[in-house]
Formats: structure tokens, sequence, C-alpha cells
């Protein structure tokens, strides 16, 4: 195929199919649906983080206007099972109940407690002022250190502590020995800020049941409609095959909306006692309490290195913020992190242990990038941490330590075989696109000179593991369901087409991006495709939509069933040219004749012979259609090199992104235009961890960023013109070289923004400030740095003579 | 994100609304582009029982020149204001600051009598009002008054303002040579000032021959820094306006949030005093 390139689709940057209706404003989202009979459903939430529910009295709102039910956890709860928990990723994992509204207990500022249902959402909101709710306050639990004390106060009581597991991994040699026989051992703290994930569009989920067949449908802005399915029939009773899930036009998710939520499963409890039809839409300052929250950890880092700069070990020790709940995922978010400390570098030893905590604090979940952010985040740090200890340029220090292009496939330290990528091609790239010498050389001009305003810059080269992934991986890792992904396309008589993915787009464009694929494969005009998604009745079978999973996944899985197809097709045609299957040719959707050019039968032809089925081959089964299910062999492994150039007023402590520069390598590329969207908003999200945004709960466990104006999602005018470029290394493991571009921004950016920052203050004396680094944080940084008299290390840093490190480890 | 259940009336001239203000008493609030009242009210932090919408009254708004005065319609947006060059000419640091307000969409919709009823000491025109030494007009039963904005801002989201009475206009004297500059520090381009400095400087023979300091966000009210004011009266050179600054947050009491503690927001108001009085007279 390698001579028609110029008349692929893939590779082409196609305008997306979904923008038209999207921004006529002719979309469904959940919060559009309305249907005859409709009622509203509100929920009356906890106002403290800890309490003991003493006495609840729904009858109050029962009299206010419209209200036609009201319901407290007691009424409700006793026939829901508990929200499930699809990780437990130890064998001795504490997982407490989880009832979708409180019974007893509150644990988190925002836990339902009452449901009111009213002929409209006016109605609704005010008649949950009318209920009345006794609690007797309880300590909370917020600081993850104290919490694993003896005595500390527990969220879950009955389980005796708020340890939720302990997972370690040991890979290599023993990393004591390791260190022993190291120059340098630097050991580092960062800390993880909670961050709130702001889909655009808020949850949203209407029930709506059909009486006579005791069939439910129920639409939700969800990423996993068939997930959603499966553990609603679960939670609630409602048996799988009477449960239709459909997942309409959704707006963003990060991860959010990879979740099964309390309000899904209370909409269709209330729905089916009532047996009216009931919606619930969430206010943003509700998400802001009741969707899960991402991030929140404390990593405690050791990497030791020799004095030459080759790294010999890597030592991580991170306690994990679960909230007080286990949601679908969230034991697993830390360990998905865990294979990625290493990132691309060699070394001998590595030792990680993550130690999952309860607190009364929203439970926390997947959010873009999930537990890759945070790793690639720790080594990034620290290594530039290590090339100032040894006197060497970030990028050397990188340099001396990654894998070689020439090496993969390359079987990384904590076991992940990378299929492929060039770290050094996409770096080179990027220090030329960025000027990366020159900055250099200003930087130090204007140290000399002592502007108040500094330059620094800061380097990432990461690399992520996405595409989730092998069933068996899975299963070693306990996580309770498979990494498949299903397609199958339909070849309708006119010779249109219908690819029918498990795959649940909320913004990405899979639609445009399917329709490439299988426009190629089958030889079909893009326009005559038409993808169906996010339906479990007409799109039964999936695993949806997370994990940087989607194409290289449910694309690959296209890709094969498509293939399936014209294998069908050219049966049919070698049998209507009379001809043998080895002398047919397949391009641009014509089969034909080797030799014989006039003798030939198109991919729509034989749509509609095989639906006449007047003259197919004996025995054939009267259908063209296909279906394959894709298990990945391996995860993907996308890579590349940021590049961050920062200004900083040392007098105001305020960060200004001078230049950015990013060169992603994210294999074959479907549709650039898309990948560049992708990646232009990762690195969005990513400089808002590093710069911006913060969930801050005050001491007794409320929210206090509660609202948007407290908590600072940048817009496109708090942020520079990104210079994006790529390089291209296919990845071995699917059928498009394809590699995950979905979270691949804002695993990079993170630590490229924070290095920049310290690389500027650094001549100042400072070399840690916590994220998100405010203008008060740098300005309270240089404070500390001045009053240290310009001593190098920070409050949480320390370095270490090689002879102290060995006493230590002695 | 529902309000609470209130009453709502839309007024078509002044005396409508007052008598509508005189009858609801104190449960009566007054919206005018709703950029600050409607997002309380979604919170349920307000629950006025009527609210009296006086969008719909021609006479509350326009811009015009009244002998060395500016008169600016309380009902005027945003955009109208930045927009108009009447407001450049005799009012440039109204102008400059009202185009740091929010985004587009708000300040298409919010005016400049609203923000200055509304008293938020984070906001951008109060501080710049208290700079220019503007006069506010009330009407109310007993007839209209003149506010100085110096006795307008009593406390946080307070003004002298009487529960009947309507901020109709605001009156500026007009400055058209005086140098201006509105310094604003925030997180993000569309949120409230960490802390913002107003600066107005006269300038003669080389030297401030005289400087209005208005603070944004430095107290529960927009406050002038007086002491910086009279430090610069007579400087010439840039160290003098840097020692004039370090005396911007005397006599402050700025508040605290994730944002910034009083310690930062002090420091703040001195750095950026500095740098507005600087732009102000050209000397930056």
């Amino acid at each position: 195929m390698s001579d028609q390139v110029t008349e692929r689709e893939v590779g082409r940057s196609r305008p997306r199919k979904e923008d038209a209706h999207l921004v006529t404003g002719q979309t469904t989202w959940t919060d559009n649906i309305d249907v005859h009979g409709l009622l509203h459903l509100a929920i009356l939430r906890s106002p403290m983080a800890h309490a003991r529910i003493r006495r609840i009295d729904v009858s109050p709102a029962l009299e206010q206007p419209g209200v036609v039910a009201a319901f407290g956890g007691r009424d409700l709860a006793a026939g829901l099972g508990s929200l499930p928990c699809a990780w437990p990723v130890t064998e001795d994992m504490v997982l407490p109940d989880h009832p979708p509204i409180a019974v007893d207990e509150v644990r988190y500022a925002g836990d339902p407690v009452a449901v009111v249902v009213a002929r409209d959402r006016y109605a609704a909101a005010d008649a949950l002022e009318a209920v009345e709710v006794d609690y007797e306050q309880l300590p909370p639990v917020l600081d993850l250190e104290a919490a694993l004390a003896e005595d500390a106060p527990l969220v879950h009581s009955d389980k005796g502590t708020n340890r939720c597991y302990v997972w370690p991994l040991a890979t290599g040699e023993e990393y004591p020995t390791v260190r022993h026989r190291a120059d340098v051992v630097l050991r580092r703290r960062y800390v993880q800020q909670r961050l709130i994930p702001n889909a655009m569009e808020p949850r949203s989920v209407v029930v709506t049941p059909l009486a006579a067949s005791g069939e439910y449908t129920v639409h939700s802005a969800t990423q996993i409609p068939h997930i959603l399915r499966i553990m609603l029939a679960t939670v609630t009773g409602v048996p799988e095959h009477k449960l239709r899930v459909i997942a309409p036009d959704v707006g963003g998710g990060f991860g959010s909306k990879l979740q099964v939520y309390g309000e899904e499963a209370l909409a269709l409890a209330v729905a089916r006692r009532l047996g009216r039809p009931v919606k619930w839409t969430e206010s943003r300052s509700e998400g802001y309490l009741a969707t899960h929250h991402g991030r929140g950890m404390i990593q405690d880092v050791e990497i030791a290195a020799t004095r030459e700069g080759r790294l010999l070990g890597l030592k991580v020790d991170l306690l994990a913020d679960m909230g007080a709940y286990l949601m679908l995922v969230t034991p697993g978010i830390p360990i998905l992190g865990a294979f990625m400390y290493p990132a691309i570098y060699k070394m001998d030893a590595y030792d990680f242990t993550c130690t999952g905590v309860f607190t009364t604090r929203t439970p926390t979940d997947a959010y873009r990038g999930a537990g890759r952010p945070e790793a690639t985040y720790a080594i990034e740090r620290i290594m530039d941490e290590l090339a100032v200890e040894l006197g060497l340029d970030p990028v050397e220090l990188r340099r001396r330590n990654w894998i070689g292009h020439e090496e993969f496939p390359y079987t990384a330290i904590a076991g992940l075989t990378y299929d492929s990528g060039n770290y050094e091609a996409a770096t080179d790239k990027a220090l030329a696109l960025f000027g990366y010498d020159e900055l250099r050389a200003e930087q130090r001009k204007r140290n000399e000179s002592g502007e108040t305003v500094r330059l620094g810059i800061g380097v990432s080269t990461y690399t992520e593991m996405c595409g989730l992934a092998p069933s068996r991986v899975l299963r070693d890792l306990r996580y309770a369901a498979g990494g498949w992904e299903a397609a199958s396309i339909r070849m309708l008589p006119t010779g249109k087409v219908e690819v029918v993915t498990g795959t649940s787009p909320h913004g990405q464009g899979h639609v445009t991006c399917w329709s490439q694929i299988a426009s190629d494969v089958l030889g079909v005009p893009f326009d005559d495709v038409e993808v169906v998604h996010g339906d479990t009745k007409a799109a039964p079978q999936g695993m949806d939509t997370y994990g940087s999973r989607s194409l290289v996944v449910g694309g690959a899985a296209v890709h094969r069933a498509a293939e399936k197809v014209v294998e069908k097709a050219r049966k049919v045609a070698a049998h209507l040219l009379e001809a043998s299957e080895d002398d047919l040719e397949f391009t641009h959707g014509v089969f034909s004749v080797k030799g014989s050019p006039e003798a030939r039968r198109s991919i729509q032809e034989i749509a509609f012979e095989t639906f006449s089925s007047h003259d197919l081959p004996d025995g054939m089964e009267p259908t063209i259609n296909a279906e394959h299910l894709v298990d990945p062999d391996n995860f993907s492994y996308p890579h590349g090199t940021h590049l961050c150039a920062v200004e900083v007023d040392t007098e105001t402590g305020r960060t200004t992104i001078r230049s950015y520069v990013s060169v992603d390598d994210v294999g074959r590329v479907v549709n650039p235009m898309i990948v560049e969207g992708q990646v232009h908003g990762g690195i969005a999200q990513g400089i808002a961890q590093a710069l911006y945004e913060e969930a801050v709960y005050d001491d007794e466990g409320n929210l206090v960023s509660g609202t948007m104006a407290d908590y600072l999602v940048p817009s496109a005018a708090d942020l520079p013109a990104f210079v994006t470029d790529r390089t291209e290394t296919p990845a071995t493991s699917n059928p498009l070289g394809a590699k995950g571009v979905g979270e691949a921004g804002t695993i990079a950016s993170t630590p490229a923004v924070v290095n920049a920052i310290v690389d500027a203050l650094r001549p100042l004396g400072v070399s840690e400030v916590a994220m998100p680094c405010t203008p008060q944080r740098v300005w309270d940084a240089l404070r500390a740095a001045r009053s240290d008299g310009h001593s190098s290390g920070g409050p949480t840093a320390s370095a270490e003579s090689a002879e102290s490190a060995k006493e230590a480890s002695a | 994100m529902i309000p609470p259940a209130f009453e709502y009336t839309r007024p078509t001239s002044v005396d409508e609304a007052v008598r509508t203000l005189a009858d609801g008493g104190e449960d009566a609030k007054v919206l005018a582009g709703g950029q600050s009242l409607l997002p309380l009210l979604r919170l349920r932090l307000a629950f006025p029982e009527l609210v009296v919408d006086v969008g719909r009254i021609p006479e509350l708004r326009g811009i015009r020149e009244d002998e060395g005065t500016l008169v600016i319609g309380a009902m005027t947006t945003h955009h109208d204001v930045v927009r108009d060059p009447r407001v450049r000419r005799h009012a440039g640091l109204l102008a400059a600051a009202t185009a740091t307000v929010a985004d587009p969409a708000v300040r298409h919709r919010g005016t400049l009598g609203g923000s200055l009823a509304h008293a938020d000491p984070a906001g951008d025109l109060p501080a710049v009002i208290l700079a220019l030494d503007a006069t506010l007009v009330a009407v109310g039963p007993g007839g209209r008054r003149s506010i100085p904005a110096r006795e307008f801002f009593v406390d946080y989201l307070q003004t002298a303002l009487r529960p009947d009475e309507l901020l109709v206009q605001v009156e500026i004297p007009a400055r058209d040579d005086w140098g201006f500059h509105y310094e604003k520090f925030q997180r993000v381009a569309q949120a409230w000032a960490v802390v913002g400095v107003a600066a107005l400087v006269r300038r003669d023979d080389g030297r401030i021959a005289e400087a209005r300091i208005g603070l944004t966000n430095m107290g529960s009210t927009p406050l002038r820094a007086e002491a910086a004011e009279e430090a610069l009266t007579g400087a010439t050179a840039v160290g003098a306006v840097r020692r004039a600054a370090e005396t911007a947050a005397d006599g402050t009491r700025p508040s605290s949030d994730p944002s910034a503690s009083p310690e930062y927001r002090a420091h703040l108001a001195r750095v950026l005093t500095r740098r507005a009085v600087l732009a102000a007279a050209g000397m930056g």
C-alpha cells in the first residue's frame, strides 16, 4: 500500500464529522432529554466531612409544592447493593461498603443523604431545604500520614484502619545493594495536589421505565455505557437484559465519567419505585463535591547514581489518597503509575511501594493520565535535581541513561516491554525547535546581570503506557475485567457502510477516525461510512473509552473487521469473476483479475450481490458483514520531549510561559489535526496542574475551592501558543502502528513547567516549589531561600554525600 | 445552582423603580447587569423577596459631558464605557481598568453602576472611581443626592445607598492631561484581582505634582493609598517613587484566601503601586 500514500484517508487532517452538529447546537446532551411525565431528582448532601446521621426526616419536603416523593438513605439503600470497585489491587485490600446514599454515617462533604423528587427541578431544589437532618459531628481524617497513626480517627470504624492497601513492586537487583555502590543518592518529597476534572458537560442521567416489560432505558453522560450496564444490574438488581444504557452526546470526561456513580443507581431505583421517568443533573458546585477527584498523593522518591551520571536505582514510596470510598478503579490509579516511574531510563534496581489511605474527602479516581502524570512528574523532577547535583545539563543526564533507539524492543526495569521508540530523534527535534542553546545563553546573561525577571528552562522526556489493555496483564494486576475491544462492520445493500464500535467517544473524534480507517481498508468514500456507538442496544459489545485505548484497541478492531469484510467479499468476487481468489487484486475498493483489468467488481457491487444472494459461492453464508474483537498483546508506549521556557517575576512571584515546544511520538497518525488538538488540550491540562488548579480543603474537611471562581481552570488567554511537532516511530503491537495520544500532553507537561520554574529560581537558592506554583508560593520560596542565605536545599530536600548515603543504608 | 423563589418586577422609569424599592423595603434587591447578583442567587447566598430589574430604564444608560464633568449613566455597560471616546479622553483610567474586567461576555452585560453598588473590594472599578474622586448620584423617595466616592463605600459589599435609593449616575471630573495606569494582578485572565492599583498622576515640569492611588482588594472596601500619595508629591526620580511606593500598604487590612495571604497582598500593593505610578508618570 505504500505507493498509495497520497490517496489514503489515514494520515489526512479530515475536518471532524462530529463538529457540524456540535457547533450548530443540534446535540443531545443528557440534560436536553425530555420525556412525557419526567420527574426531577435533587440530592441533599452532607455539609460536613464526617458525621453520624442521628435522625433524618424527609416528610416536611413532601409538603412542599410540586414534590412527588422524598427518600432518606435508609428508604433507598435497602434495595441497593454497594457501588462497585472493580480493582481490588491486593488480596487483603480493605474494601468498605459504599451505599449509593449514606445510611448511618457521612464520610465526605457532599455525601448524599436524601433525595427529593418533584415535577420540576426548581421545586426539587427548593424542597431540599425542608429536609431535616441531625448530625453528630465526627472527627475529619485529612492528613495522609496522620491517618496511618495507631490512634487516628477512622473513616470506616468497622474496618479498624485507614490503611486501604500496601502494594509493593521490586524489580532488578536488590535496591539497598545498588544504593550501596552509588556515588550520589538524592531524596525528594513531591506532593500531587488534588485536582477536580471539570468536564465541560456536567454529569446527568435520565432513566425511563417501560413498565409493561420491566425494561429501563438509562441515558447517562458517561464514558462507559457498557460497563455501566453491567454494574447497574449488579447494584440495583434490574436484570442486565432489561437495561439499555445510552451515552448520547457526551461533553468531555477526562476520566471523571469513567465511573459508576451513586446518582445513576439512585435515579434507576427511584424510577423503578415510582414507575416514572426521572432526571438528575448536577450543578457545577455540586459536581465539585460529588464527581470524583484526581491525583492526591505524597511521593517520597530516592534516586541513586554514579558520579558520571549513570542511574543505578530508584526507590518510590507513595501515599495515595483514596478519599472516603473506593470507586470503580480508585485503588488501581497509583498502580497504573507504578510501572512508569523508571520511565525511559535504564537502571539496575527499582523498588516501589504504594499505600492507599482513606480520608474524609471526595473519592479519587481516574483523571487524565491516571497514575502516569504523577510518576512522570516525580522522575522528571528528580532527574533535574540529579543533573544539578552532578553538574550536568539536564538533557545530557537524560541522554546518558535513556534506552537507545537501536535497543527496542526493550524490557524496562519495571517489567514492561517497550515495543518501539526513538528518544534521540524526538529530543533533537525538540531542542532545535525550541532554540535550546540560545535560550541557555540568554538565561546565563540574565542571571549574570541579576535581572528581576528570570528565565528558566524545563525539560520533560516522557513515555507512558496506554491503550488499556492486554486482558492477561489486567488479570495479573487483579483488575476485574478484560481489555479487549469490539468492532463490527455492516455492508449495506446500497454500498454504504456502518461501523459499530464498542468505544464511547465524548469529544475525541472517533466517528471521523473510524471512518478514515474503514474507508482505507474497504476502499469506500469517507462520507459513505457511518459510525454507531454509545448505545448498548445498537453497539452491544464494548469496553468503552479511557486510558488512551480507543484507537489502538478499538481502531485496530475496526481495521481487522474491515479486513475480514474484504476477505469475505473476495470469495464472492472470485466466484462472480470466475477467477481464483489468488488471482484477484483489491485496490480502491475494486477487485480485478490480474492480467485482465476489465474483469472487475467493486465492493459496493459485491455488497448488493450478497444482499440479493442470487449467485453466491456454494455453502457461503449470505453476508460479508464481519465482527472482530481485539485483545492487545501489549500496551502502547507513546513518548516525546517537551520543553518549556518560563519567565518568573521574582518581585511578584508570577510565572509566565514564554515558549512551549512538544515533540511527541504517537506512532502512525490517523488524523493529524485531531492529534494536535489532543496534544494542545493535554498540555493545557498539565500546565493547569503546575500553575493553577488545586482542590483546597479547610481543617474541617470542607472544600474551599468549591466554585470556578476559586478553582482556577486556565483559558486560552492564560496559555502561550504551543509549538507542537511529531516524530513517527510506528507501534508494532497493532496493525495501525498507532500509539495513544489522549493523555500524553498532560503526562509530559506538568514537570516541564515546574522544572522550568525551579531552573529560573535556582541561582537564587530555590530548589523546590510546591504545585500549583502560585505567585504566592514562588514568592514564599524566594523569601525562604533568602533567609536561608542561599542554601541549595528546600525544607524537604536533602542531598547526601556518598559516605553518609552508605552509612544510612548500612 | 437554582435560586430561591423571588418576585420580579421591571420598572420603566427611575421614579417607578424608586417607588417599587420603597414598597419592597429591606427584602428588595436591584438587578442591574446581573453579573454579581445572579451568582449569589444561584449559590443561595442571597435571598431577596423582590428583584427589581432596572435594565429597561432608558434614562439610566448613556454617557455625556457636562462642563468639565463626564456623566455616565449607572446602567451603561462596561463594553460601552471601554468603547466611548469621551471616557478615553477625560477618564482614561476608567477605560483602561474597565477593559480588564472579567471577559467580553461579562463586559457586555455588566454595568458601571451595578459594579459600584455591589461594592466588592475585589472589583476593579470601585478603586478606580475612588482614585478619580468621582461623585455618585442616587435617587430616593426624598429626591436626588450626591455622594462623594470617599463616602460611598462603607464596608464589604456595603454602600451609603439606602435600601430605597437607586444609583442613577456617576460624575467624573475630567482629567484629560493626567497620566494614568491600572496595574492588575490576577491569577488567570478571568479571575478577580488578587490586588489592583489604580494610579493617576499629574506631572508638572518633570516632577509629580499630584498623585491619586486607588487600591483594589486591600481591605473590606476600596482604599486610597494616602501615605503614598503624599510621599509622591514632588517626586522627580524613580528612586523617590520607589520609596513612596513602600508606604502603599500602610493602614490596609487585606484578606486571606487560597491565592494570597495578607502579608503577600501588602507586598504586592507596594510593588504594583511602584509599577503603576512609574507607568502613569511615564517614568517606567
